[in-house]
């Protein structure tokens, strides 16, 4: 039983961190309807944001992680809004297979600029938070898992609170809905998407400071698969859909846990992609999408 | 208050608009009528900056407009209530209309205006915290006329008001559009199909063909012109 509970706990903090690069991937897609590549990229820069930074603020204390976190979030959210400016504006109106080819653009030139900048050589992640473990009869808990679930769950509710009770937000719903009607009714539909880069891009960085803290290895294609496993958990909870984002990173996060403790753990990384393939067998629409039958 | 002046629009290579030119004053329900194809429709969005004009100017209260995005044209006072309502659905009946009145910071304005919406269709008030999509064709067209009134048009544009609507609810709209050109002297231009209907209200009409004005006049001149009773009011 106690067994159980460890691995859920570390499955939900795991989950967390995908749930919180899934939003990205979901909002984006839901205002311009393609999968930004490079978002996985931006968690990356996040990380290293933190890296450095970590090296200046005195180590192990809240509010040195925290003024790591909130920076991390600003620059990654200034660069989401960049790249947006810079790659994807210009090609507004653009088939998607053509956005789509620039968001893999994109995304190697984060990668390939960040082995130049950084180095190919992985990173120890300062430990920027304070570190101990709180022990409950045979459970651990440590206090990285206490931040991760913490930072993602205040953050969770920090963006329902903007999507949905703010009128920046309920812009975000409006152009997600339908991008004409929002321009009819004064909506710049620029200044929404650039906003929704720059929020799922500052929800990236955060997942990548809280990843470094668990994963303290890290380097510029650190990114990839975390990227890769939160695009899932974003397709399992239902692409565009934000509350499916966050369901579909904590249930992808708890199985892969769950694999890895048990006999079958080589295969906890082709668990993610065997989910994917079954969800696009039997249900393309996630599990909170509504399944819809394509216009013509 | 809106001059446009040989315009002309393409998709591509076909040209949608030819040469289209008209005049609305300060005041007037202005109609534009003509068969499906006729270019109503691509007349009214590339008013509303949806679409661009190859040639020709659109001049709105003595400032062109014809280069200006879709939200900075609404700012100006120009509201377009789109072909098929486009409501946006997942939201509520309530956040559609604070949508509408996006541009504005006004609170107690707002609030005023949101009344004001009220009273010419006192149906929303009931159905505010519903969603938009669950509503009825002609709930859905409230909405939208309601959405559209909410960003203070000076001038207010729209495309089929009766389209999919149920036969008993298109008169109550229409008298609505009435209702809202006198008693808040906001300009109307009425683009509509059903042509009995809309020179029955407006004052002043064009009649579209393939892309540019076919004939012009006074509504109640149109109504009687034989021509046009044999094209389009059905003999």
């Amino acid at each position: 039983m106690s067994e159980f509970l460890q691995q859920l706990l570390n499955g939900l903090s795991l989950g967390a961190i995908y749930a919180l690069i899934a939003l990205g991937y979901t909002m984006v897609y839901g205002v311009l309807r393609f999968i930004n590549f490079a978002h996985s990229d931006v968690f990356m820069v996040g990380a290293f944001i933190g890296y450095y930074l970590g090296r200046l603020v005195p180590e192990n204390t809240v509010w040195g992680g925290l003024v790591v976190l909130l920076v991390a979030m600003l620059g990654c959210a200034v660069l989401g809004m960049l790249i947006e400016k810079l790659a994807y504006r210009p090609l507004r109106g653009a088939a998607t297979l053509n956005v789509l080819i620039t968001a893999i653009g994109v995304s190697l030139l984060l990668e390939y600029s960040g082995q130049v900048f950084f180095g190919a050589t992985p990173r120890t992640f300062p430990a920027v938070f304070p570190s101990v473990n709180f022990t409950f009869g045979s459970l651990v808990i440590s206090s990285n898992q206490v931040v991760v679930i913490a930072v993602a769950a205040f953050l969770m509710v920090a963006l329902e609170f903007i999507v949905h009770r703010t009128k920046i937000g309920t812009a975000m719903r409006a152009v997600s809905l339908n991008p004409k009607a929002a321009q009819l009714v004064g909506i710049n539909n620029d200044v929404v998407i650039s906003f929704t880069f720059g929020l799922g891009s500052a929800l990236a960085a955060a997942g990548g400071i809280l990843y470094a803290l668990n994963y303290p290895s890290i380097d510029p294609l650190m990114g990839v698969m975390p990227g890769l496993k939160a695009f899932v958990a974003a397709v399992l909870g239902g692409i565009g859909n934000i509350p499916g984002a966050a369901l579909g990173g904590l249930l992808l996060g708890t199985v892969e846990t769950f694999v890895n403790g048990s006999q079958w753990s080589t295969y906890k990384d082709a668990i993610a992609f065997a989910i994917l393939i079954i969800i696009l067998l039997f249900r393309p629409a996630g599990l909170l999408g509504k399944s819809t039958v394509e216009k013509v | 208050m809106l001059t446009v002046s040989n315009l002309e629009v393409c998709y591509g290579a076909i040209s949608a608009l030819r040469d289209i030119s008209f005049t609305i004053e300060a005041g007037r329900i202005v109609t534009l009528i003509g068969a499906n194809g006729a270019g109503k429709t691509t007349t009214l969005r590339t008013i509303s900056g949806l679409l661009r004009a190859k040639k020709g100017s659109i001049t709105f209260r003595g400032e062109d407009i014809s280069k200006l995005p879709p939200h900075l044209i609404v700012a100006r006072g120009l509201c377009h209530v789109p072909e098929g309502r486009m409501v946006f659905s997942n939201l509520t009946v309530d956040e559609n209309l604070a949508m509408g009145a996006y541009l504005r910071h006004d609170k107690a304005k707002i609030a005023e205006t949101r009344d004001y919406v009220f009273t010419i269709f006192p149906r929303l008030k009931e159905r505010l915290t519903q969603a938009a999509g669950t509503l009825s064709g002609g709930e859905q067209q409230m909405l939208a006329i309601g959405r559209a009134l909410m960003g203070e048009p000076k001038l207010l544009m729209l495309d089929e008001p009766s389209l999919g609507i149920a036969p008993k609810l298109i008169s109550t709209i229409f008298e609505k559009i009435v209702e809202i050109n006198r008693s808040h002297g906001i300009t109307i231009l009425l683009v509509e199909q059903n042509a009995n209907l809309a020179l029955e209200i407006s004052h002043d009409a064009y009649v579209l063909e393939t892309g540019t004005v076919a004939m012009h006049g006074p509504s109640a001149e149109l109504r009687n012109n034989p021509e046009l009773k044999a094209a389009y009011l059905g003999g």
